[in-house]
């Protein structure tokens, strides 16, 4: 009876799920209800999980929960520690979540929101989760081992080394691309900028708190430390309004690059306690309540979603970034769908803190769902908007002119109607000069965001104080990213120094510490001052950028994943690898050929240094020339390093299949768990 | 009435672990210290590149 039931109700949510991703497919013309949206992602999500999750763990990996996981066997009440299941849930999902799947689905909603919604869903499902799970499970029995460890030991010496430097590759550019994300979210704007400045002082205070008053009361300290922001973001309509101090903090986009570039360097090479720690635990306090209450009020308004299913920039021609839908949409939006960073928290802290194999399966595929969730609210927040609206805060100065009427003029000629006095209006509701030209899928998403909950809570006289409360909670995780990014660089880069010349291994030598620092910091900052230079916002150059790197490390993961599956012997099953690897090269792949080799100046970076070459020569196009041609020998690099990994793997796979090499995975022996239920 | 009492007291435990006080807790025990400033230090010194290599992710 039970199971005809059971039948029954997976019946019912399969023919929903399909009724609900058919409306959101097929439905044209009229504007749809968010609610579809949240419909269809609840049942993928249900189903994904209930069988196509349960299909890899009993199927493919196996999993044993009577084998003693590293968290048992290596237990030391510091890395590796019996856990339970909810609280490393709970703590994976902290971790990967960030402000990637906010910013990706809000710039890729140029294209509409049927292509995000579609990818997010089915990436997450088939391919994001799939990747978070296996290589979980895989470091679990690998002793918690990491990406660059595993890779080393599957696909030989050139995996781990490929895999080491394009992590290193995509935190710098990673931390470029979400810096300029800030620069573009606070220039210009007194507000913002004051409530962020005022952060670093809460934050030190929060370590000076935690260190001398109260020590280890982390919790009571970020309840304080939140409640000085909400002031912060309070005092910042005061700061706009005062003449005198909204001039100190209006700010230039160079000039907030610079003070960046500078605190990030500073923030690197200061004991973690003061800076690091404290502002790390105010933004996860943040972001936790945060994508809370944006999923009631999504749930509660259920808002009307005015961008179309799809636009005509599907056909490459978009003003947020050049490109066409496939290949661009699908390395726009990263950390929703599938994100090769991931795969480095997946065999990081994480499998040091499994109590039992079983888990893995809702640790590693449960929380990237609940990240892809957070890439739907995303796309809901930025088509709530009204389309002309969208474009004209995410479309560069350079593209649709200097001032507002010539930019509604050629918004509205694009067939997405909207006035400069709406703009005006819209600004002044949210507290800001102008809305204009605001680059980089931030505003936007704030806009968004203060739409949901002004109509949610306070009406639109609190508009403007939801707007920057929304424009912290991304500035507060960026930032966050920026301290720990460049801190996990230099730490990275020391580790291999070290080998060279023992001093510069020492994490606490402080010369080691200042040149490290300025290395990773002259680096991302490099690629930020040309984002913050570019007529074209940056954002169309970096973005894009970041996704391919981003992907390319997730088709390592992929490669190690199916390396080591077949060496499992479960080849006949390694499509579930297979198939999102395959995918992901064809897609970044082509994206990476079209950014450096397409003839379209505003997607071939090569083209693009061409069309400068030829316009009079001066010294900022000089450098111009010189940025495209180095961000297309960045792009050929990684693509390079990452066809040695598939080469390799490709090689090591039939030399497996057809007999010539033995397949030796490099497990933990089995050891049965002493864990009885109860301890977990 | 207990099920929800359950959910509260892992959400609990959940933001002590995310927020490192459960860390601290088990630091104690282990050195069988009580809280001080003091000890709170040496917890960070040894928590320090831990907290600093944990990578978060975009």
């Amino acid at each position: 009876m039970n199971k005809i039931f059971s039948t029954f109700v997976w019946l019912g949510i399969a023919l929903l799920g399909a009724g609900a991703v058919g409306m959101v497919a097929i439905h044209r013309g009229e504007p749809i209800n968010a609610l579809w949206l949240v419909t269809a992602a609840t049942c993928c999500y249900a189903l994904g999980y209930r069988f196509y999750s349960s299909f890899i763990a009993a199927r493919i990996l196996a999993l044993d929960a009577r084998r003693a996981t590293p968290a048992e066997r290596l237990e030391n009440g510091r890395d590796f520690l019996v856990t339970n299941k909810w609280v490393v849930f709970g703590h994976h999902f902290a971790a990967i979540a960030g402000p990637g799947p906010l910013v990706g689905p809000v710039l890729a909603a140029q294209f509409g929101y049927l292509p995000g919604t579609l990818w997010v869903l089915a990436g997450a499902v088939f391919a994001g989760c799939v990747q978070d799970f296996v290589i979980l499970l895989f470091s679990v029995r690998r002793d918690g081992k990491s990406l660059t460890e595993m890779a080393k030991e599957e696909t030989g010496v050139i995996g781990g080394v490929i895999a080491y430097a394009a992590v290193i590759a995509i935190l710098i550019i990673l931390l470029a691309a979400v810096a300029l994300v800030v620069v573009n979210a606070l220039k210009d704007s007194p507000w913002g900028t004051f409530t962020i400045a005022m952060t670093i002082p809460i934050a030190m205070a929060m370590g000076i708190y935690l260190r001398r008053i109260r020590p280890g009361k982390v919790l009571e300290a970020s309840v304080a430390g939140f409640i000085l922001i909400l002031l912060a973001i309070w005092g910042g309509q005061w700061a706009a309004q005062t003449p005198a101090v909204a001039h100190v903090f209006t700010l230039s986009a160079q000039t907030l690059a610079v003070l960046i570039i500078i605190y990030a360097f500073a923030a690197s090479a200061v004991p973690v306690w003061i800076l690091l720690a404290p502002r790390d635990y105010l933004s996860t306090f943040v972001k936790l309540g945060t994508i809370g209450l944006l999923a009631i009020g999504i749930v509660a308004l259920h808002p009307t979603l005015h961008m179309p299913a799809l636009t005509r920039f599907v056909d490459g021609t978009g003003p947020v970034f050049a490109g066409k839908v496939f290949p661009f949409a699908f390395i726009t939006i990263a950390c929703g769908a599938i994100s090769g960073f991931h795969s480095l928290i997946s065999s990081g802290t994480t499998p040091k803190l499994i109590a039992r194999e079983t888990e893995t399966r809702m640790v590693g595929y449960g929380s990237m769902m609940a990240e892809s969730a957070v890439a739907v609210m995303a796309i809901i927040a930025a088509c709530v908007l009204q389309p002309g609206v969208y474009f004209a805060i995410n479309s560069p100065a350079g593209l649709v002119g200097q001032t507002a009427t010539a930019a509604t003029t050629m918004i509205s000629g694009w067939g997405f109607p909207v006035t400069a006095a709406e703009m005006e209006t819209l600004a002044h509701a949210v507290g800001e000069q102008t809305l204009f030209n605001r680059t980089g899928g931030a505003p936007a998403f704030a806009v968004g965001m203060a739409h949901i909950f002004s109509q949610t809570l306070g009406g639109t006289t609190v508009m403007a104080l939801w707007y920057h409360f929304a424009v912290m909670f991304e500035a507060l995780f960026i930032l966050t990213v920026l301290d720990a990014g460049t801190r996990v660089a230099r730490f990275m880069i020391q580790d291999a120094l070290g080998h060279i010349y023992k001093p510069l291994g020492r994490t606490s030598w402080y010369p080691s510490i200042l040149a490290t620092s300025a290395l990773i910091v002259a680096a991302w900052g490099y690629f930020l001052w040309q984002g913050v230079k570019d007529p074209l916002g940056g954002i169309n150059s970096l973005w894009p950028l970041f996704g391919i790197a981003n992907q390319l490390l997730a088709t390592v993961a992929l490669c190690v994943a199916t390396t080591i599956l077949i060496k499992m012997h479960r080849a006949k099953y390694a499509a579930v690898t297979l198939v999102p690897l395959a995918w992901l090269v064809a897609v970044t792949f082509t994206a990476s050929w079209q950014k450096i080799f397409a003839a379209n100046p505003r997607i071939g970076f090569l083209a693009q240094a061409r069309a400068l070459a030829s316009a009079p020569t001066a010294k900022a196009t000089e450098r111009l020339i010189l940025n495209n041609q180095m961000d297309a020998a960045v792009t050929a690099g990684l693509v390079f390093m990452v066809a040695l990994v598939l080469m390799e793997s490709l090689r090591q796979w039939i030399a497996i299949l057809r007999g010539r090499k033995v397949a030796r995975v490099s497990e933990v022996p089995f050891v049965m768990t002493r864990l009885s239920e109860e301890r977990v | 009435m207990s099920h929800i009492a359950n959910a509260l007291r892992i959400a609990w435990q959940m933001l002590r672990e995310i927020f490192d006080e459960a860390a601290y807790t088990r630091f104690l025990e282990r050195n069988q210290m009580s809280s001080s400033p003091g000890a709170y230090n040496l917890f960070l010194q040894e928590r320090e590149s831990a907290i600093a290599r944990r990578a978060r992710c975009c």
